[in-house]
């Protein structure tokens, strides 16, 4: 579905080269899920721009649902939907109109737009608006009208540049069910971008994550904590030298990545805690180790992220929100 | 087929939230309404002005040229809303979208000028108890001739709009050092000739479009149609337009791959 090689894009701003996209690579096939998750400036957005036919790209190819972008991006757009990181709806417009428009626009008939129209305001949980102006919908609202704008024509790949962001628990839950309705109903490919490391997590099959310009992991969320970050398992001993005695046991695992101890508590990070940690609690036991309390924590993309850059998601996310504007170029 | 269709639609979603307001349109007459209130009073009182003008009234020569300037300040700010658009997402969405490039942009300038007929038939209604003589034949070439004139205005408006977003103060900066000048060298408020005028000011009117425009919106709002001021004036707006259109198509293109 998606075919890219050496994907590059730069900008030049202010005599500065900032290299947004750095040699992406990516083989998407048709009816997956795939999730961009990295911290604000990554590159993510310039990525699905250079997708969605939007930007052209420095350098690099890429097939897009069977078109290549740069020779057949009218190809291209047929059959993608997006959802960009701002707001797809005009303010001044009416609700109901911007989403007839918008079925106009792909060829639909005016009756078929309104048909249409109406079924994804009622799916969306918008019935009622249709008469509203857009500027007056609340965040929410609003967003899941630009959702049902890139929705109105079933395209076959559906790219949504942070979907959530900005949303209620309720609304995002929403949102998500729709898209995987629609997954399901016609085997949609998604391709979305986030920040929120539980989004990548619940929806996406593969996870790309992304700093810097470069994709640096690429697996299932599953696959990717188990292989870099593994779990936890945290253990209350009763005092220091049964920390002590509980770390050397801990050592003496088959797989693990790596032990500590502070104070009386010891921490064990491996991939396998769910059969690690009740080996781990007999061997402790007969070796007369006072245990009091032992925990299991299973690792986050967060982890993942830490592993990789030595920086967390949250902590990178925070630095540069501040300053996440939308550009339209 | 498919362009015409695109046209339609673009038109379509720029005309329905005017359609809801259709007070929106008093907002861009300020101008004209005040020359017509405050200034054209002035003009009854003197000696006829200008060289050539023709046959009736102060009014006469006035109101026609009113229409020009209003074709000016009603189209020329037709950017801002794609400005907008740029900066919130909306154009982005569009641009995704296969509407035919040309169509979006020829669809909002005929909006443009939809509204623009709209408000040159209100400012005629306002004239109908002065002594402005009413030519029905020379008022519809007039208004054609406005349409033309009015295209090709707010399609450079959508082109400044489409070069500046990535600095929007270029916009309004370009289009207000654009616009008086426009408007002072193009013989509205007083006329400029050779006899009235220094030369380089006679000049610089004379390379300015709107100027032609004027004058063969008097002299046909005035019913006479064989003059030469006809004419050119007919291939300055029709330069103007075939300029806009076609720099706003390659706007429109070069706004995404
Ligand atoms: N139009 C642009 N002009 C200049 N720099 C840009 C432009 N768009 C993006 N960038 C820069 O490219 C980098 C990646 O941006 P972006 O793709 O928006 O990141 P993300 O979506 O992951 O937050 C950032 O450093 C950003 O400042
Ligand atoms: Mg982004």
């Amino acid at each position: 579905m998606i075919h890219t090689r050496g994907l590059t894009r730069s900008f030049r701003a202010k005599g500065e080269t900032v290299e947004a996209v750095r040699g992406l690579d990516l083989d998407i096939e048709a009816g997956s899920v795939v999730a961009f998750l990295g911290p604000n400036g990554a590159g993510k957005t310039t990525s699905l721009r250079m997708l969605t036919t939007l930007l052209p790209p420095t350098s690099g190819s890429a097939v897009v649902a069977g078109y290549d972008v740069l020779t057949d991006p009218s190809g291209v757009r047929h059959r993608i939907g997006y959802l960009g990181q701002g707001n797809s709806a005009g303010s001044n417009f009416r609700v109901s109109d911007e989403l007839i428009t918008q079925g106009r626009a792909y060829g639909l008939s005016r009756a078929g737009s309104r048909a249409r129209a109406e079924s994804l305001l009622a799916a969306l949980e918008l019935e009622g608006l249709a008469k509203r102006t857009v500027g007056t919908l609340s965040g929410g609202q609003r967003r899941r009208l630009d959702i049902a704008l890139a929705l109105v024509h079933e395209p076959e790949l559906l790219f949504l540049d942070e979907p959530t962001t900005g949303l209620d628990p309720h609304s995002r839950a929403t949102v998500w069910e729709h898209v995987l309705r629609l997954r399901e109903e016609l085997g949609t490919t998604i391709v979305f971008t986030t920040h929120y490391l539980e989004e990548a997590d619940l929806w996406a099959r593969r996870v790309m994550v992304v700093d810097h310009g470069r994709v640096i992991a690429d697996d299932s969320p599953e696959k990717l904590k188990a292989g870099l970050a593994g779990d936890r398992i945290i253990l209350g001993t009763a005092d220091r030298a049964d920390a002590g005695r509980a770390v050397e046991l801990a050592r003496a695992l088959p797989t693990v990545h790596e032990v500590t101890a502070d104070g009386t508590e010891v921490r064990v990070r491996t991939p396998h805690g769910d059969t690690q940690l009740p080996v781990l609690l007999r061997n402790l036991e007969a070796a007369g180790v006072r245990t009091l309390t032992a925990r299991l924590t299973r690792p986050t993309l967060d982890d993942v992220f830490l592993g990789l850059t030595g920086r967390t998601l949250r902590e990178s996310a925070g630095a540069t929100t501040a300053t996440a504007t939308h550009d339209g170029a | 087929m498919k362009v015409l269709n695109d046209t339609r639609t673009a038109f379509a979603r720029e005309l329905g939230p005017e359609l809801r307001r259709p007070a929106g349109l008093l907002f861009t007459m300020l101008l004209p309404f005040l020359l017509l209130a405050l200034f054209a009073p002035l003009l009854s009182g003197m000696s006829p002005v200008g060289g050539n003008t023709g046959t009736g009234s102060s009014w006469q020569w006035f109101a026609p040229g009113v229409l020009v300037l209003l074709a000016l300040s009603a189209t020329a700010g037709a950017g801002a809303s794609l400005l907008n658009e740029m900066s919130s997402g909306a154009f982005e969405r569009m641009l995704v979208t296969p509407l035919n490039r040309a169509a979006m942009l020829v669809g909002r300038a005929l909006k443009e000028v939809v509204i623009l007929l709209a408000q040159a038939v209100l400012i005629l209604v306002l004239l109908l108890p002065t002594s402005f003589r009413f030519r029905p034949l020379g008022a519809l070439a007039g208004l054609g001739l406005l349409t033309v004139f009015g295209i090709g205005i707010g399609a450079l408006s959508f082109t400044l709009a489409l070069h500046s977003r990535k600095q929007q103060t270029l916009f309004y900066g370009v289009q207000q050092m654009i616009f008086f000048p426009l408007l002072l060298l193009s013989g509205v408020l007083l006329p400029i000739t050779q006899a009235s005028a220094p030369t380089w000011l006679h000049v610089l009117s004379r390379i300015n479009p709107a100027a032609y425009v004027v004058e063969a919106e008097r002299a046909l709002f005035d019913g006479r149609f064989a003059e030469t001021s006809v004419l050119y004036g007919g291939l300055a707006a029709t330069a103007v337009a075939v300029l806009g259109v076609v720099a706003g198509i390659r706007g429109m293109r070069n706004a995404s791959v």
